[in-house]
């Protein structure tokens, strides 16, 4: 049987070409029809330190990162000792053996990386050996690597083909070496090239375009890992008439000045971290308070405090859904893919338009670095929505209805105060107890209109589902498909509408005997949340800066559905 | 606004020296809609909290556009009306705590980009609403509720801090002056970058210094306000660090640089390096 599923993981110090190996190795496979993703994980420094990418290349859409590991690619020994046991049995380990000390086992196999690299002429296709040796243990044609690095290195310079010559070299090299060790691993099976157009894209990439594609036109932000890389896309490509870019001087400046672009009329955004997202929390509360649209997007790192800047985990959901003081509750959609990635952020402008109020997009580490083939998103099938913007006379009350109000624009009709107090109609501040009561209806009543959410259900007549968010989603629904596979009644549910939820997902869930949640964070907090919601849910937690593995997992949820029926069939 | 609104009770203390820079205020926005055409909706003043805080709701001619929003972050959130819509004319208000306390961060930032709007900071020099506390200018030894046994720190110059962050138009008034402070409000809106007017506006409640700024003869008191000389040359930077140093507050223009780019024309000029593309395109950069 060939094999269907192939996962390696990159091993080694920053700088060692880690981190382009498992980018090229899933640029290749997409580009012959394979689906792929990856997974990069790296310590908070410029240069160096130890660093591990994975890339999971698949005849059928990719999940997740994978749990066991074919190859392991060991650039340097530290990334040797550390993975070692991560690789499934019958896998294969390809070390650099340029300055290896330790006794290795009969898995392993030694390649001199940079020495066979610069025997091409080229000292920096050390990579291009290895995925020459990768291809071999998998019998992956040449040809599709060869194809992979003409498209890669033609850049209308003069030393193209000279690079493209010493890279294919390279590639060659690296599977005479590996040929030496007499390791296979299987056929991969073979693919057609799907028949709709596809984009290779990671997370923040996603997000960013998604914003882009909605109208958004003012951006302004702060540089923070994992978040950064939106501040760097806008600034590159947020460009054009009507458009403006900026890196401010910090969160707070940086929420403020959204704040006068929403006002002003401009769909506003900025991308954060857990610290800028707290240092926003004052400034989000104003954006509620003053009805002012825009968009925050967290993508979560740990925490609390510094935390753990450069690995993932969701422990932001409090934060985002209660970001300021007083009776503030906040949208959150947290995509739980890179599609998803780029449906969200649309949508989150479209809310923020359409409820005239601050929206959150949670995303998360994993997400934002994680590179996989989707779909080429179809502008044309995308819905825009736009704020309803007052054209009256003078004298208008803005904030006088019951629940939404036309919004005035500067240089326009209808001059009033955006107030962070209490205000009447025209925006002045005022004490009364009944204008406070009725204000606080308005604002949140205007939260129904969001209640659009969507949501995926599977086996709902079982009394036990499970209910995983964001990122996790991946590494569950392999679980999931495990259990189901097993014979295990387990219900499937999801949704990235994480505030305002769908309200039939809620009465589902509500109906249900157990709800387990799946989620990268201590205290369990969406089962937090859905609990205060009247759903009997439970969150299997994991707080180890890395996402779920499948097969802890499927386990764990094994393990409380045991606990379960004992209870019943003790009762 | 609030003549005509029975919910809005706020009031300043009588004598407040807010009172006269919102007659400025009115006779400077009022002065710029005959001036340049443009409508009053045409300008959105944009407040901190505070007793300053108020002057978007009692501001008594036709409304412009206001936002009162929250401490120390006028700056900020009109750097971010002003780029939405360079067509608006932005003015900050705020006092000497919204400004230079809570809000200090967001000067050297604007200064630096040269922003184009216009800040008025009535300076009496405690935090008024909330009863009497020392702020960044009142002076070292000030007894106030949060300093019953005198004020430890230092006093800040603010008018050495805009001279030195590089705010490119500097002037400083007294409240009580409302001819003078209006005309320079007006001087302020036209100049092409971030402009600071900054105001001596007494608080009769908690630190009246209007005896101390106009002198008394009477008493023997020595007016703290002085005009700044009609030949001090409103571009030479150190001439006007000259001039704050020698004490007391200084009436008039300070400073004045027309030779650095606003930072309309700093984007404007950015933006001709920059490649347009759509968003098809750049999704098109990634197909497999």
């Amino acid at each position: 049987m060939k094999k269907n599923d192939f996962i390696v993981r990159f091993a080694g110090e920053g700088g060692q070409g880690v981190v382009t190996s498992a980018e090229g190795l899933a640029q290749a496979a997409t580009q012959v029809g394979y689906h792929a993703q990856t997974f990069a994980t790296f310590p908070s420094q410029i240069m160096g330190g130890p660093t591990w990418t994975q890339t999971r290349i698949s005849t059928s859409p990719v999940r997740s990162s994978g749990d066991e590991l074919d190859v392991l690619v060991a650039f340097n020994e530290e990334g040797y000792n550390t993975h070692k046991d991560e690789v499934r049995e019958g896998g294969v380990i390809i070390f650099n053996s340029e300055g290896f000390g330790s006794e290795l086992d009969e898995r392993s196999f030694g390649m001199a990386f940079d020495e066979l690299a610069k025997s091409t002429g080229n000292a920096r296709a050390a990579n291009m050996v290895v995925m020459g040796a990768l291809a071999y243990l998998v019998n992956m044609p040449q040809s599709i690597l060869e194809e992979f690095v003409t498209k890669r290195f033609t850049r209308g310079r003069d030393e193209d083909a000279q690079i493209i010559e010493s890279n294919i070299k390279a590639l060659s090299l690296g599977r005479q070496e590996v040929a030496k060790s007499k390791f296979s691993l299987g056929d991969l099976a073979e693919v057609t090239k799907p028949d709709y157009d596809q984009i290779l894209v990671n997370g923040n990439t996603a997000l960013s375009l998604g914003a882009m594609a909605a109208g958004l036109n003012f951006y302004v932000g702060y540089p923070i890992s994992p978040a950064t890389s939106v501040l760097i896309w806008m600034e590159r490509n947020l460009a054009g008439a009507g458009k403006f870019v900026y890196q401010v001087s910090s969160e707070i400046e940086a929420i403020t000045a959204l704040i006068g672009g929403g006002y002003a009329g401009k769909k506003a955004m900025t991308a954060t971290a857990g610290p800028g997202f707290s240092l926003m929390g004052e400034g989000l509360g104003l954006a509620w308070m003053a009805e002012i649209p825009l968009v925050v997007i967290d993508v979560q790192r740990g925490g609390p405090a510094t935390g753990l800047p450069t690995k993932t985990e969701q422990s932001d959901l409090f934060s985002t859904i209660f970001p300021a003081h007083g009776d503030v509750r906040l949208p959150v959609i947290a995509p739980g893919t890179v599609e998803e990635c780029f449906h969200a952020a649309v949508i989150a402008m479209n809310w923020a338009e359409r409820y005239q109020g601050p929206v959150v997009v949670l995303s998360e580490h994993a997400l934002s670095e994680r590179n996989q083939n989707i779909a080429k998103p179809d502008l044309s099938k995308l819905k825009i929505e736009n704020r309803k913007v007052y054209k009256g006379d003078n004298g208008y009350q803005r904030y006088e209805a019951q629940e939404l109000s036309e919004m005035p624009l500067p240089g326009g009709p209808g001059a009033y105060v955006a107030n962070g107090s209490e205000h009447d109609g025209m925006g002045d501040t005022t004490h009364l107890a009944k204008r406070h009561v009725d204000m606080t209806h308005r604002r949140w009543g205007k939260l129904k209109l969001l209640e659009d959410g969507t949501y995926e259900k599977e086996n709902t007549d079982a009394d036990i589902a499970i209910l995983p968010w964001g990122g996790s989603k991946g590494p569950a629904r392999e679980a999931y498909e495990q259990l189901v596979a097993d014979g295990e009644k387990i219900g499937w549910y999801y949704t990235m509408f994480l505030h305002p939820m769908p309200p039939a997902l809620v009465k589902s869930l509500r109906k249900k005997r157990l709800v387990l949640v799946p989620e990268l964070n201590y205290q369990g907090q969406l089962a937090f949340i859905l609990r205060a919601n009247g759903i009997k849910a439970e969150a299997i937690t994991q707080y180890t800066g890395l996402p779920f593995k499948i097969k802890d997992l499927a386990r764990r949820i094994t393990e409380r559905i045991r606990e379960e029926k004992a209870v019943t069939a003790t009762s | 606004m609030s003549a005509k609104n029975p919910e809005y009770d706020f009031k300043w203390c009588p004598g407040c020296g807010d009172f006269g820079v919102r007659r400025a205020i009115d006779a400077a926005l009022q002065q710029r809609h005959v001036e340049t055409e443009l409508p009053i909706a045409n300008n959105v003043v944009v407040a901190g909290i505070g007793c300053s805080g108020n002057m978007v709701h009692l501001l008594e001619g036709e409304q412009p556009f206001g936002f009162h929003g929250i401490h120390g972050r006028a700056l900020p959130i009109a750097f971010g009306v002003r780029m939405a819509n360079p067509d608006l004319n932005v003015m900050v208000v705020a006092g000497d705590g919204d400004f230079l306390s809570i809000g200090m961060e967001h000067i050297a930032p604007q200064a630096a980009r040269n922003l184009n709007i216009t800040a008025v900071v009535m300076d009496n020099g405690v935090y008024g609403l909330t009863k009497g506390q020392s702020s960044p200018t009142s002076h070292l030894g000030a007894i106030t509720s949060s300093t019953p046994f005198g004020k430890v720190e230092d006093e800040a110059h603010p008018l050495e801090l805009y001279l030195s962050f590089g705010v490119s138009y500097i002037h400083s008034q007294m409240s009580s002056k409302v001819k003078d402070l209006s005309a320079a409000i007006v001087d302020a809106m036209n100049h092409p970058g971030f402009a600071i007017v900054h105001v001596q506006s007494p608080c009769t409640t908690y630190n009246d210094t209007y005896e101390l700024l106009k002198g008394s003869v009477k008493k023997g008191i020595e007016p703290q306000a002085w005009e700044i000389p009609a030949d001090h040359d409103v571009s030479d930077r150190e001439a006007a660090r000259a001039l704050v140093r020698k004490g007391g507050v200084p009436l008039g223009l300070l400073y004045k640089n027309t030779s650095r780019p606003s930072f309309d024309q700093r984007v404007k000029e950015m933006n001709k390096k920059v490649k347009v593309n759509s968003v098809e395109q750049l999704i098109d950069a990634l197909a497999i």
